[in-house]
């Protein structure tokens, strides 16, 4: 219960951040030159001066920032997220049709990264300053220090262009009417290279965490105790060490998950996924203030559900965060 | 057939050279899905509500205009059957196609030709409401005939000319409740044509699957289009190599993939199909900069570039050297001789400038500007690079600002916060729909890719005014000629670059590139060859 209580805490404590981002990001929104309209015509390639006042009109941009502000916060506070410029849709319709793209892309990226970072650390620092520690952190150097659009690219040309065995892009087959397991097996199947893009730069960071608290955990002294008592190498770290150096990782998740929210704009253009960071991006570009606040918004949400997990995570892996306070 | 003849077809057929034209000889094969690229989403689909290349790419195939052109760039039929105009100019009687059904099976009348007319093309289109400014109403005699009335003559060639772009109708009974902006049909589009809108997927897709009851008897051919999104240039020319789509029209892919991508014999890469969409790349001055508001100065600046070279070195074989604001492809009004160019000369750029006033000072340097490309398009980021450094040569300091689009156009057309600014004009086959508007004063405020300059010339308002409502042929193209003259000889912008749209076909579709707008008409006619 203390548990929930602490958690529940820092839930509300999130409340006014939430509010202060919305309001920064409409005002910082204000001093980009242009307006939808703009956008619009530069999309059409022209119109005249009478047909943009029209449209600025009903896309209500003729009243005061002050107060189109104040009509965005109170139908807020109803839950509603107003009316997409460039989707014609209300904005909570857009964020739903992208956000499975997205979570799915999120959590199969964020999940490949932490097993894989975790193995290849617990290897690195079990072997450290040998060849096996020397090959990893050197893989995982160039993985962190590689943009993620020429890993896509390059996946690309590789996987789907020479050797066809992965889509070049989109989420599914087009027009194949596929269900079920078919249907499930098809996104499979075109998420694996963006996964693997998305993925190996959050690895590098995993595995490095992994190494180093892998090594800090290991010279503590209860470790000195249970290698006393004759336990093997391999039950040290399953049983001991493991579970301690794993807390930085989780805290790790809780941070990235933002990241990953925007870091994926790169992997869904390149793979034409239709997720949240492209319909952020757009409605940048756009200048779209309803979508872009409604999925500031709705990842900000993600963020704190997530980092509301973590806490409960943390407890249960450290139990003197609950007894201890 | 001789045997070398033989053997010299084979060697053409092997190398892929023989032209789409060639395969025409072939029975065209019914069935298969012809995969886009669709490398900008929309707002809306239908095009009688926008006029521009990303709409028609897709709305194009389901809805139909009255007109469109044919291979030599002459109107042809489509839901018009035939028209006639009065000597006046001023009424334009269109015979409508008998028989055609809308997708909701409804029949398609001059009440929806009225209605599409007056309320989408006078009221909503894009430059649809500059041409259809004195259409005073459009009568309905009878189910198959539509009658339009102009309050001042409308030449015929200007209305037949521009009705391929700005004439797609729209069915009356979806549109005529409620307010046209938010109509669902919109997105969801209905029409005549030979594809039947299914489904689009924002972000990813949209699909349009053959209408069975379409007026052409025993077409389309295609089963299918789908329009794959994919924003992303290099991820584009890597489906196009993986087969995942089979058309990219426009320049939607890098300069470098044209160029990579004409070397594979799987691969059609060319500017055929696409001459009805012309574009010339600009150099527009803001004449408040009393600097600018000299026209040696502005002379200066054109013989600074060795267009030539740079057309050699960075776009290779799709552009030529601009002479003027009419493009050489626009065959019924390009003058042929007698306007001045500006050629490249660095050492009479040099003598207009001192000559000017505007001599070097500390650093070799006669004056600073500020530059602003528009975001659209690599070509325009390069030139505006290659301007910076051609300036630099002759003394003249170039700051590049560059902003997005939203930002372009208000910067630049709407606060006149520029010196220079450089992106494309489109020409739109004839030089009232969107070309004079470039020149003629007295432009609103705020409108993009008009006058915005602070430039004013009698000479040229009166030409313009005079040819927008000449009647004959003969006269109109002189005083058309006499326009590209005056915009040449007082150089208010420069238009050194004439440029048309690359296309990039897998070579199994056939049937393509054989009118002048292809990537933005039906495509009735296209197949796939298996």
């Amino acid at each position: 219960m203390r548990v929930l209580a602490l958690a529940g805490r820092r839930l509300a404590a999130s409340l006014p951040t939430l509010v202060l981002i919305l309001v920064g990001l409409f005002l910082l929104l204000q001093l980009a030159p242009g307006d939808t309209v703009d956008a619009l015509m530069a999309q059409m390639g022209g119109g005249d001066a009478a047909l943009a006042e029209d449209l600025r009109r009903f896309y209500g941009l003729d009243l005061s920032i002050a107060a189109r502000l104040g009509q965005y916060l109170l139908r807020l506070v109803t839950l509603d997220l107003g009316f997409s410029a460039i989707y014609g849709k209300p904005v909570a319709t857009v964020i739903l049709e992208r956000l499975p793209a997205t979570l799915l892309l999120m959590a199969a990226a964020l999940s490949f990264a932490f097993f894989f970072g975790l193995v290849l650390g617990v290897l690195a620092a079990r072997r450290v300053n040998r060849w096996p520690d020397t090959l990893i952190s050197t893989l995982g150097l160039i993985f962190y220090a590689t943009p993620s659009f020429w890993f896509g690219l390059m996946a690309i040309v590789l996987f789907s262009v020479h050797l066809q065995w992965f889509p070049a892009g989109g989420f599914y087959e087009i027009g194949e009417g596929l269900t079920g397991l078919a249907l499930t097996l098809d996104i499979a199947r075109h998420l694996v290279l963006p996964t693997l893009t998305l993925g190996l730069i959050f690895l590098a960071i995993y595995l490095r965490i992994m190494r180093a608290s892998m090594l800090e955990v290991l010279s503590l002294d209860f470790v000195r105790t249970a290698r006393a008592k004759g336990l093997t190498e391999t039950r040290i770290v399953t049983r001991h060490v493991l579970r301690n150096a794993m807390l930085p990782m989780i805290t790790l998740i809780g941070l990235q998950a933002g990241t990953m929210l925007g870091g994926s704009v790169v992997v869904e253009t390149v793979f034409a996924l239709p997720g949240l960071g492209r319909l952020a991006y757009e409605s940048v570009v756009q200048r779209d203030l309803n979508t872009l606040l409604g999925i500031v918004f709705v990842s900000a949400l993600l963020v704190i559900a997530i980092n509301f997990l973590v806490d409960l995570l943390y407890a249960k892996l450290d139990p003197r965060i609950v007894s201890g306070g | 057939m001789t045997a070398l003849n033989r053997r010299d077809t084979l060697l053409l057929g092997a190398a892929g050279m023989i032209p789409t034209g060639a395969m025409a000889q072939e029975t065209p094969r019914k069935g298969g899905v012809l995969t886009v690229h669709f490398a900008t989403e929309q707002r809306i689909l239908n095009p009688s509500l926008q006029a521009s290349t990303g709409v028609y790419i897709v709305g194009g195939k389901i809805q139909e205009a009255l007109v469109d052109l044919d291979n030599d760039g002459n109107p042809v039929p489509v839901l018009a059957e035939s028209w006639k105009s009065s000597p006046d100019g001023k009424t334009h009687t269109f015979k409508l196609r008998q028989g055609v059904t809308w997708h909701d099976g409804k029949p398609f009348t001059s009440a929806d030709v009225a209605f599409t007319a007056m309320e989408m093309w006078k009221k909503i289109l894009n430059y649809g409401t500059t041409l259809q400014q004195f259409l005073t109403a459009v009568e309905t005699p009878d189910a198959h005939t539509a009658v339009f009335k102009y309050e001042r003559p409308m030449p015929q060639g200007l209305l037949l000319r521009a009705l391929p772009d700005l004439g797609y109708i729209s069915p009356k009974h979806i549109y005529e409740t409620g307010d046209i902006r938010q109509n669902p049909a919109n997105t969801a589009p209905i029409g005549t044509g030979p594809f039947k809108f299914v489904q689009y997927e924002r972000g990813q897709f949209i699909i349009a699957e053959r209408n069975t009851n379409y007026w052409r008897p025993e077409l389309p051919y295609l089963d299918r289009v789908v329009w794959r999104v994919i924003s992303d240039r290099a991820a584009a020319a890597a489906q196009m190599e993986a087969g995942q789509i089979l058309f990219s029209p426009y320049s939607s892919l890098a300069i470098s993939d044209f160029q990579r991508l004409s070397r594979d014999a799987r691969f059609e890469v060319t500017t055929k199909g696409n001459e009805g969409n012309a574009r010339t790349n600009t150099v527009e001055f803001n004449h408040r900069n009393p600097v600018l508001a000299d026209v040696r100065v502005r002379k200066a600046i054109g013989h600074a570039l060795n267009i030539p070279f740079f057309i050699e070195n960075f776009l290779g074989t799709f552009a030529k050297v601009g002479t003027g604001p009419i493009p050489s492809v626009s065959t019924a009004y390009y003058p042929t001789s007698g306007i001045p160019q500006i050629g490249y000369d660095v050492a009479l750029a040099n003598r207009l400038l001192d000559e000017a006033g505007q001599r070097r000072g500390a650093g070799g340097v006669r004056f600073s500007v500020r530059l602003l490309p528009a975001p659209w398009g690599e070509d325009i980021s390069l030139f505006a690079t290659y301007l910076q450094q051609s300036l630099q040569q002759v003394g003249i300091r170039v700051e590049i600002v560059r902003l997005d689009a939203a930002g372009f156009l208000r910067s630049v057309y709407n606060d006149w916060s520029f010196d220079l600014a450089t992106g494309w004009h489109q020409y739109r086959n004839d030089p009232a729909v969107s070309t004079t508007v470039w020149y003629r004063s007295g432009q609103p405020k705020g409108a993009p890719w008009t006058n915005q300059w602070g430039w004013q010339s009698d000479a040229m308002d009166r030409t313009i005014d005079d040819a927008a409502t000449e009647v004959d042929p003969a006269r109109r193209r002189a005083l058309y000629a006499e326009f590209q003259k005056l915009a040449q000889t007082d150089v208010p912008i420069l238009t050194p670059i004439e440029q048309i749209f690359v296309s990039v076909f897998n070579k199994r579709v056939r049937n393509a590139a054989n009118n002048p707008r292809w990537a933005s008409s039906s495509w009735h006619d296209t197949w796939l060859a298996s």
